[in-house]
């Protein structure tokens, strides 16, 4: 029964991770954009899992794991921190034309099925047709990253193109080698951690963390 | 495992560690030597079993060294241990004046260690997903470290780095996952479809259209931290505000690592397509940064920023260089890699000491090094004399094979790249020379300024434009080939 719904459900959860990559674009609060980072993790954990069991592919379970703990729990968690000490927990972003930005993110979703297509075609995984929005959504995670000024949510936008091309990779090839995957983790882990730190350096310098401040190297 | 390449990576692994300890002790500058002189002892014996017995493949096929690699190896464990000699005084002197706490200064050694660790790991893996993450790894080890003044600027231009580079990297890794992709229809999953070996033993078979699309991801990905325009934005501002030793290893090395990981890739990707479809993107996107680099140069009133833009046009000529392909210009390419970095590491070693005498950056206000220090005034005229290409330097030579070989292969492109070598030229010849000979009231460094540096590496880029003794004639030869 779950083997043939398998899946669509896979295809269902690829949806959602969409969705969530669009609430991510329009969301103004610090605080519920970590939120949906968490939850667009969970997402990940849960389709890496389903595929890991529809395929028999026993390493995805490693990579469902370590998703499990890097970025619905530990990332999270470490965000919030942040936050709290930065004491921004309730700030709330300034966003220009939320609805202009949605429309461009639409035409970027419209390219990456284009540009994914010939990709997909050639796949010969139960999971083809995730590669598209798995692209999909790390274009949105790009465009996110440039319409933010302030810190917190820029490095967020970084973690969500991550976990946009973790879903390509599953997507496509089910996953990259483990070895890889705990490579890629681990530098994400430090570079969230070393964000952390310039989070604090950027407020102690400016007492702000909207890296507007930041615009003071130019050519002239 | 080779006896080699495990200690030229446990050497700094070890370094790095041992500095993280000990980093903020008094001789903690020459322990950071020490782990260098040990890296390049390594070096120099895996350069000598590859020159040996050919190309060597490790720990399960895990690392591979050839001739293409082995002198980037060579020349990466050489700058650190020369920059790492600069770096003793230069850091003395900065401590000194307060601008650098004690624990800046260990974090500043232990992640110079990290740094060449990852750039090592990059150069002799033979995996391409590690390549990967040990190219990010290398961008997280400098980031701090550019930020090491904490001063607004400093700030502004690490963070610039971090977002700029890692948002680069990330189209980097979307292409490596593409070509697992292509490599996994032929090779099978696993680790074996991500070694460069396999791949390049089958890449006549790997797919077409999907090897174009991860090319045109790894190019902005790893051209990204190349500094290819209109991608390069990070660069200048990184090299001008971090600390000189490292904007030294940043300009002479990394941009080359980052354009060796490019070649490998090329490689494949030439193999997999019929057209010429890597070569055309590189040579296009290697123009432009020699045009908009020399149109820029002129604008700086930063030295260091100068600098930084001149490793930009630089880097373009040699990817231009790459692009073209053939024997001879790929030879040329990896002859003009080699003599820049030595060139424009020993530019920055100067610049370093001249900014710390005068205590700014600004160009206008440098005057007169020539008096004050008769060494570091000639070690920045010659050292730039070297970059703008005169004779008889290697890099007169270098330059001379790529611009003879593009009037024979791509003549359009000929008097595009003239014009701007001859801007740049006017552009930052009239901005050294009074720097050098002027009139000044500068005083002297409290610790005497590293020379040999400077001199060894302008002597090599001396030689290296007069004699070309013939093994490493042959060697350069061997590794165009393998460039194609």
């Amino acid at each position: 029964m779950l083997q043939h719904y398998g899946p669509q459900l896979v295809n269902l959860l690829a949806a959602v991770l969409l969705l969530l990559s669009f609430a991510m674009l329009a969301q103004r609060r610090i605080l519920s954009l970590i939120n949906l980072y968490a939850a667009q993790g969970c997402v990940l954990f849960l389709s890496t899992a389903l595929v890991a069991w529809l395929t028999g592919q026993n390493h995805l379970y490693g990579s469902a794991a370590l998703t499990l703990a890097l970025k619905v729990i530990a990332l999270p968690w470490i965000l919030h921190r942040l936050i709290r000490r930065l004491n921004v927990k309730w700030d709330v972003e300034t966003l220009i034309n939320i609805p202009a930005t949605m429309l461009v993110g639409i035409v970027l979703v419209i390219l990456a099925f284009n540009l994914a297509l010939p990709i997909s075609q050639l796949a010969g995984t139960v999971t083809r047709s995730t590669f598209g929005i798995a692209l999909a959504s790390v274009l949105l995670s790009f465009l996110m990253m440039i319409t933010r000024s302030k810190a917190v949510p820029q490095v967020i936008g970084f973690l969500a193109m991550e976990n946009g091309l973790f879903f390509a990779a599953t997507g496509a090839v089910y996953g990259m080698p483990m070895v890889i995957e705990f490579g890629v983790a681990l530098d994400v882990l430090v570079g969230a951690l070393i964000l952390g730190i310039f989070v604090f350096r950027i407020r102690e310098r400016f007492d702000s963390v909207d890296t507007r401040h930041l615009e003071k190297l130019k050519e002239r | 495992m080779a006896p080699e390449i495990a200690l030229l990576l446990a050497s700094p692994l070890a370094g790095g560690l041992a500095l993280a300890l000990f980093g903020h002790r008094d001789r903690a500058a020459e322990l950071n030597i020490a782990f260098s002189l040990l890296t390049f002892v390594a070096a120099a014996a895996l350069v000598a079993r590859v020159g040996a017995e050919g190309p060597l493949l490790a720990a399960r096929a895990q690392f591979f060294v050839d001739s293409l690699n082995v002198f980037l190896v060579a020349l990466t464990a050489f700058v650190s241990l020369t920059t790492a000699l600069f770096s003793a005084p230069y850091m003395r002197v900065e401590r000194d004046k307060g601008r650098v706490s004690p624990g800046g200064l260990r974090l500043y050694h232990s992640m110079y260690q990290l740094f060449s660790l990852a750039m090592l790991v990059v150069l002799t893996t033979n995996n391409l997903g590690v390549m990967w993450v040990a190219m990010e790894a290398a961008t997280l080890t400098t980031v701090l470290l550019v930020a090491l003044y904490r001063t607004h600027e400093s700030l502004e231009a690490a963070w610039k780095y971090f977002i700029l580079c890692g948002v680069g990297i990330a189209q980097a890794l979307l292409g490596t996952i593409l070509v697992y992709f292509a490599a996994e229809k032929i090779l099978g999953a696993g680790v074996g479809s991500l070694l460069w070996t396999q791949l390049d033993a089958v890449k006549g078979q790997l797919e077409p259209t999907v090897m174009s699309i991860a090319f045109v991801f790894l190019l902005v990905g790893y051209g990204t931290k190349v500094g290819l325009v209109p991608l390069h934005n990070w660069l200048p501002d990184a090299h001008a505000e971090g600390p000189t030793p490292i904007s030294a290893v940043l300009s002479g090395l990394l941009l080359n690592v980052a354009l060796y990981a490019l070649i490998r890739f090329k490689v494949i990707t030439d193999g997999a397509l019929e057209r010429p479809f890597a070569s055309a993107l590189l040579m296009g996107f290697g123009l432009v940064s020699v045009v908009v680099a020399a149109f820029f140069l002129s604008r700086q009133r930063d030295v260091k920023r100068m600098f930084a833009y001149s490793s930009i046009e630089h880097m373009g000529l040699i990817t231009f260089a790459f692009g073209m392909g053939g024997p001879v210009a790929s030879f040329a390419g990896l002859l003009h890699m080699t003599v820049h970095s030595l060139t424009k590491s020993a530019i920055f070693f100067a610049v370093g000491h001249a900014a710390q005498q005068t205590g700014t950056q600004v160009m206008a206000e440098i005057r007169g090094l020539i008096r004050v220090n008769p060494t570091v005034g000639w070690g920045l005229m010659l050292g730039t004399a070297a970059i703008l290409g005169m004779p008889p330097f290697g890099v007169f030579a270098s330059e001379f094979l790529i611009l003879t070989t593009a009037i024979a292969l791509q003549p359009w492109a000929t008097p595009i790249l003239l014009v701007s070598l001859g801007i740049a030229f006017a552009a930052i010849f009239g901005k050294v020379q009074p720097m050098v000979f002027g009139d000044t009231s500068a005083g002297r460094l409290p610790h005497p300024p590293a020379l040999v540096p400077v001199f060894t590496h302008l002597a090599l880029v001396l030689s290296l434009g007069l004699y070309m003794p013939p093994y490493l004639a042959d060697w350069y030869r061997q590794a165009a080939r393998l460039i194609g």
